[in-house]
């Protein structure tokens, strides 16, 4: 094994550790998705018809402001002890360190979050079919949104309040998530197709994959100068 | 051989170092004092590669340096003011990632006997969070002996450490001094280094 | 070209030279705004559809054009800024935002009145309205980002990669708002098909839309001047400036 496959691996290996021992962090952003789910029925009606019309758009609206809440505290940590220093002097290309806290970013809360869907869609009735495609547009779509929410951490990991920031810089950029995800639930509720936007989820993917850590590294080493 | 060549500085919009050359050959050392706000840190993180200088050049090994140079990145380590040691993992788990990231090899023994150097002795599996501020200086000191950096850039490095713990430094410094090293260290404190070597005094801010 | 290229990037020279631009792109700019009001507000035929409801498009449209070409010259510089670290880029792209943003407001305030009579509300979920919305957040993105940052050059590299990183997502924002606009497209849209404009209407139009692009360059270089005095501030040329003033 190369030295860079495993240094990449000891970075993921690192940051599920640490992550792993304040768990109680974790389960925060996929607790504000349950309730800001659950919210919906209470401020509208429970009717059947009406729910399942709003259900993706809802879910996808969730889905995307639970996980912004989660990456406030993505380079935070390593910031605060230095450690981001240490990362940015590794003779490792920063780019693939980039891809990989972002992506163990995801696992942390992209990954639960798909896997509780199926739970939540059951608030808004959606039909079994139409849940598995929703599981599989979050899939697709929650590893960009982290990569799209890794480069704004990096942009704002020096500030002090790069919270209310944080949200400015990601949810504009997330827009084309946001339409294609809830547009294939949208279908697949209706019986049809989906695969139209999901080729269009995956392609983005494919895009933000290769883009964006190289956009990470250099606004991380903005950040830390 | 590190030579840094007419290096401006800038924090800001305030300049901190204008035309500031040295010339660094194995077993020198630079230690470099002045008062806070001298430009001791930011001297120190220009040459590391983590600020860009407002003008001039560093050159390692005769060569002008790149941000993200892997194969200075390899040679040099940079202990700044933040430990770079995460609370919530232990002090193994700490040593073991940044020296795997460091492209060397980690060694159980090894570090069992740095930290036994160190006054840490078992201390292995103890979460970093649970260490006072002297022994966090001191895990993270352990990197110097545990990776084969031959350029040390140390910015204060005896903060909080007691007295056995500086002696046990300037040992250690002396040694990679001896062995061919450069070092380049900013303190408040003079650092007594038993090497052979040139000691070169830089004082900013005057 | 390179001692050119160099001479202007030297504050002092380039705070003179821009103050000697300024009257020749705003004297221009005024007499085409001028001009460009005067005819298509007075002389230039009524639209047969639309009567005189039309005439905004000779504020909207050559302001929904600026809004574009002021976010597309800011990541310019920024990138030219990043690249070859040249400070006066960063000042461009701090000077450009702003007025980039207010042009955003004017076509999105002008589209929504113009929405009223023809759509009978004041916002539709329109397509180009809607990514025109999209860009105004990202305008205030940028001006935000830089502004939070306490160190002015750190600001302005961040500033600068959100930028690019914007016109990088531009066309995938608009793609997937067009698309999302084919699908959703109420039936009450629009009165009226995509209007042909005839030869007398659209010569005033290209008279704003010039005006426009000069005021916009007029505009930037005044802002760019002060960006520059507020960056430079406390070096001798500006005291000596001071001094003789």
């Amino acid at each position: 094994m190369s030295s860079t496959a495993q240094a990449m691996l000891a970075l993921a290996r690192r940051d599920l550790k640490a992550a792993l021992r304040r768990w109680g962090e974790l389960g925060l952003p996929l607790m504000f998705f349950v309730i800001v789910v659950t919210l919906f029925p209470l401020g509208l009606a429970p009717e059947r018809d009406l729910l399942g019309s709003i259900g993706p758009g809802v879910l996808w609206v969730a889905a995307l402001l639970a996980s912004l809440l989660a990456l406030e505290g993505l380079f935070r940590s390593d910031m605060e002890d230095g450690s981001m220093e240490q990362l940015i002097l590794s003779p490792q290309p920063l780019v693939l360190l980039a891809l990989v806290k972002a992506l163990t970013h995801w696992v942390l809360t992209g990954l639960p979050l798909v896997v509780l869907t199926p739970l939540v869609a059951q608030a808004f009735y959606l039909p079994a079919n139409a849940t598995w495609i929703l599981m599989l547009a979050l899939l697709l779509a929650t590893p960009t949104l982290s990569l799209i929410g890794a480069l704004a951490a990096a942009l704002t990991a020096s500030l002090r309040r790069g919270a209310g920031i944080l949200g400015i810089l990601v949810l504009p950029l997330a827009l084309p998530l946001l339409v294609f995800g809830a547009r294939a639930t949208d279908l697949a509720v209706q019986g049809q197709s989906a695969a139209g936007p999901l080729y269009l989820l995956a392609a983005l993917l494919a895009l933000a994959m290769t883009l964006a850590p190289l956009a990470i590294a250099a606004a991380l080493r903005i950040s830390v100068d | 051989m590190l030579e840094i060549s007419d290096l401006a500085v800038a924090r800001g919009n305030r300049a901190l170092l204008e035309g500031f050359t040295l010339r660094l050959a194995p077993g020198d050392l630079a230690l470099i004092t002045g008062p806070n706000g001298a430009g001791k840190t930011s001297l120190l993180r220009v040459v590391a590669g983590l600020s860009q200088p407002a003008a001039g050049v560093v050159r390692w090994q005769a060569r002008a340096l790149l941000p993200g140079d892997p194969e200075y990145s390899q040679t040099r380590i940079y202990l700044g003011h933040q430990a770079g040691l995460q609370a919530d993992l232990s002090v193994m788990e700490n040593l073991r990632f940044l020296i795997e990231l460091q492209n060397s090899e980690f060694r159980c023994e090894e570090l069992a006997v740095c930290l036994g150097d160190l006054g840490l002795a078992g201390a292995e599996h103890v979460a970093v969070r649970a260490l006072s501020a002297g022994q966090r200086r001191r895990v993270a000191l352990a990197r110097l002996q545990l990776t084969q950096a031959s350029l040390w850039l140390l910015d204060e490095p005896l903060t909080n450490l007691d007295a056995d713990g500086q002696a046990l430094i300037a040992a250690w410094l002396g040694a990679h001094l001896r062995a061919g090293g450069i070092a380049m260290i900013a303190s408040h404190a003079p650092l007594a280094s038993s090497a052979p070597g040139r000691c070169v005094q830089v004082e900013l801010g005057t | 070209m390179w001692i050119w290229f160099h001479k202007l990037g030297s504050p002092p020279h380039f705070y003179r030279t821009a103050g000697r631009l300024v009257p020749w792109f705003g004297i221009p700019a005024l007499l085409l705004l001028i001009a460009g009001a005067v005819g298509g507000l007075a002389i230039a035929p009524p639209d047969y559809q639309q009567g005189d409801g039309f005439r905004i498009i000779y504020v909207h449209v050559p302001s929904a054009y600026i809004a574009m070409f002021g976010y597309v010259a800011m990541a310019v510089a920024a990138a030219v800024g990043l690249i070859w670290r040249m400070k006066l880029a960063f000042a461009f792209a701090a000077a450009c935002a702003p007025v980039g943003a207010a042009f955003t407001f004017l076509a999105l305030a002008t589209g929504s009145i113009w929405g009223k009579p023809m759509w009978g509300v004041w916002w539709d979920w329109d397509g180009r309205m809607t990514s025109v919305l999209v860009l105004f957040f990202l305008y205030v993105g940028v001006m935000a980002l830089r502004s939070a940052f306490d160190d002015a050059s750190k600001g302005d590299r961040a500033a600068a990669l959100l930028a690019i990183v914007g016109v990088v997502n531009i066309p995938i924002i608009k793609f997937s708002v067009d698309w999302w606009n084919t699908l959703h497209q109420p039936a009450t849209i629009a009165k009226f098909s995509t209007p042909s404009i005839t030869m007398d209407m659209l010569v005033w139009l290209l008279a704003m839309v010039v005006g426009y692009t000069l005021f916009f360059a007029a505009v930037v270089t005044m802002r760019l001047r002060g960006e520059v005095l507020l960056r430079e501030r406390g070096a001798r040329w500006i005291r000596e400036l001071a001094a003789h003033a």
